[in-house]
């Protein structure tokens, strides 16, 4: 039993079959627009934006114990600068949201400085100060409307596509895109060096940093990555929406409150735990939210009994009684003897 | 001679964000934990007072009498019914958990009392000031609101280090496993806690009421302004939770007097200012 019998893989055929049904299924959406109709469209824009900010919150806040309630600050610095770029610049639209998510991840290197000087729960409020500073900011900015904001002018509009149906396949299939741009990179991070950083700092950062993880690079590079893939969400939920103020740009409800209850109900920390959470989320909110604040109140009721009484959300629950996962992160050892039928075992040693 | 009336002013209004600091850091001290909802409790304090003022006919400072057991009670109740529950080594629970409370409470608030802001209305004292010099005068109102916050402060002090109550609850924030070794439950403690936090923050937000219009959307606004007078005034230390109260008001009122878009961008900079230069705060943890 040589240690070149044992190998290291992540999850076992599930995985496998996983990658097939999402690569299937993002066929079918990208097909989406020739079947499926204006409303639907809308709806299925709006599913993506949310997976992909829930998928980013889950990366700081369940897989990196970064939990920060002012995810809000990099949609609205994304809207913002989408809008500054195309009206003054007279870059194109969709350059703009990439360069949004490059402006925000600039940004957020001197922001993560400041944010790493306070700890745990004292950090999630300092993220929410850094929101409103924005907020403050952009409403001060009169270029751009002010306090009571601004829409897209037509000339950036007919820059998408000059047809309404165009305008409306472009910001479709650039969603589809970036959520799965989100996805892959959140995947990709977390089973990387860095994904393994992270899990150890989650565990117990005093053990990791003594183990030799860097764990404030570990952090910052996850902070950054989550700034980026936000911003360029903001900077397209802004070009579906063609119109801006601060208090819909940095609303602390619609991009953190929203995105929190989600991944939580579907299961924090799991890749698959926010797709569910924003199934959920997107079936109650078109049965329920006439009800205005009382489907609010319902919401946050929801978010308390599922935070008490099953902290690992509906995946959590389902990957427990079954096992099975379609994105497994955790690297599992398997035992495959090179040569099983030739091999000598010394007496006594073998196990 | 303006300028020393803002500034005046801002020290004042100070010593009620103090206020807001130290019913944060106090369950911070005592059980590790963020209370997300901090801000709305403050609100609903205040609507609490002005149902008390209209239905019974009192004055909001009389309302007090009522209102501060009521929300002692209330943040008893939160505490043994929902948030020990929460506590543990994992940040996440209390942290949504209390973020949960305060979508609930904000939105329970406009659906009984609409998105309209309200104001309490304290008669006389309201408009009475005495000049200290030509150009500067001091209101009665803001003058018995930061000394109200200034005997609460010394209370506090006197309650940690000298009464029963205030060793157990600097016991278990030392160490909880031992407090509960020595007979303390800490169940009851952290209760005590919440209710003494509720307390206190029950004056000030009866005092702001009656200062400034409030309406169902502010909580976070106030529990943001309590965290940075704590991170200002460094962790710890009810004094310089104090004077980091001040500091935010006299940041707040300077701001607004170059420009009333800049009073809340003006304090929070100074806060992410502090964090920057000095991000132990002014007036770190004191040894006893």
């Amino acid at each position: 039993m040589s240690p070149r019998d044992f190998h290291i893989v992540w999850g076992a055929r599930s995985s496998r079959a996983g990658g097939v049904v999402a690569l299937a299924l993002v066929a079918a959406l990208a097909a989406a627009p020739y079947y499926a109709g204006s409303a639907n469209l809308n709806l299925l824009t709006q599913f993506f934006a949310y997976l992909a900010l829930a998928t980013l919150w889950n990366l700081l806040a369940g897989f990196s114990g970064l939990v920060s309630v002012g995810q809000q600050a990099w949609v609205g610095l994304g809207g913002y600068c989408m809008f500054a770029l195309t009206m003054f610049g007279g870059v194109h639209p969709l350059a703009a949201v990439a360069i949004a998510g490059v402006v925000a991840a600039v940004v957020a290197v001197p922001v993560a400085g400041l944010l790493f000087r306070l700890r745990g729960a004292y950090f999630a409020i300092g993220s929410w100060v850094v929101a409103e500073v924005f907020r403050l900011f952009s409403s001060q900015m009169s270029a751009l409307g002010g306090g009571s904001g601004t829409s897209l002018p037509t000339r950036v509009i007919t820059s998408i596509a000059t047809s309404r149906q165009g305008r409306e396949f472009t910001i479709y299939w650039s969603s589809l895109a970036l959520v799965a741009l989100v996805m892959g990179l959140t995947i990709w991070l977390l089973r990387s060096r860095w994904g393994l950083a992270l899990r150890a700092i989650h565990h117990n950062e005093i053990a990791a940093s003594a183990n030799g993880v860097e764990t404030t690079r570990a952090k910052l590079v996850v902070y950054v990555v989550a700034a980026f893939g936000t911003a360029m969400v903001g900077g397209l939920i802004f070009l579906q929406k063609l119109r801006i103020s601060p208090d819909a740009a940095f609303s602390v409800n619609d991009w953190t409150a929203f995105v929190i209850f989600m991944t939580v109900i579907g299961g924090i920390g799991r890749i698959e735990g926010p797709i569910v959470g924003a199934i959920i989320f997107f079936a109650l909110r078109e049965t329920l939210s006439d009800l205005g604040s009382i489907y609010l109140l319902m919401l946050g009721a929801v978010a308390i009994v599922a935070m008490l009484k099953a902290p690992r959300g509906v995946w959590g629950y389902i990957v427990e009684k079954t096992g099975f996962e379609f994105a497994p992160l955790e690297r599992r050892v398997v035992y495959t003897p090179a040569k099983p039928a030739t091999a000598v075992l010394p007496k006594g040693d073998a196990q | 001679m303006e300028w020393t009336n803002s500034i005046l002013q801002g020290v004042l209004v100070g010593g009620l964000y103090a206020l807001f600091a130290t019913g944060l850091s106090l369950i911070f001290g005592v059980m590790r934990l963020v209370n997300i909802a901090h801000g709305d409790l403050i609100v609903l304090a205040s609507y609490l007072a002005l149902v008390a003022t209209q239905t019974l006919g009192v004055g909001p400072l009389t309302s007090l009498l009522l209102i501060v057991p009521l929300m002692a009670v209330i943040g008893y109740g939160l505490q043994r019914i929902l948030l020990n529950h929460t506590l543990g080594d994992d940040l996440l629970p209390p942290l949504l958990v209390t973020f949960g409370l305060s979508v609930i409470i904000q939105n329970g608030l406009l659906e009984v009392f609409t998105a309209d802001s309200r104001k309490l209305h304290a008669g006389a004292i309201e408009t009475a000031s005495w000049p200290l010099v030509s150009g500067v005068s001091v209101g009665a109102l803001p003058a018995l609101q930061f000394v109200v916050a200034v005997l609460l402060i010394a209370g506090l002090q006197a309650l940690f280090y000298r009464t029963a109550i205030g060793r157990a609850f600097r016991a278990t924030s030392d160490d909880p496993a031992t407090a509960q070794l020595v007979g303390l439950d800490n169940r009851h403690v952290f209760g005590l806690a919440m209710a003494l936090s509720l307390a206190v923050v029950a004056i000030a937000g009866v005092f702001l009421a009656v200062r400034a219009n409030f309406d169902p959307a502010q909580g976070p606004s106030r529990l943001i302004f309590g965290f940075e007078a704590v991170i200002i005034g460094g962790l710890g230390n009810l004094w310089g939770t104090l004077a980091g109260g001040v500091v935010l008001g006299v940041a707040q009122a300077i701001g607004a007097k170059i420009d009333p878009g800049w009073q809340l961008l003006a304090g929070h900079l100074t806060f992410l200012a502090v964090l920057a230069i000095r991000p132990e705060g002014f007036f770190p943890r004191v040894k006893h």
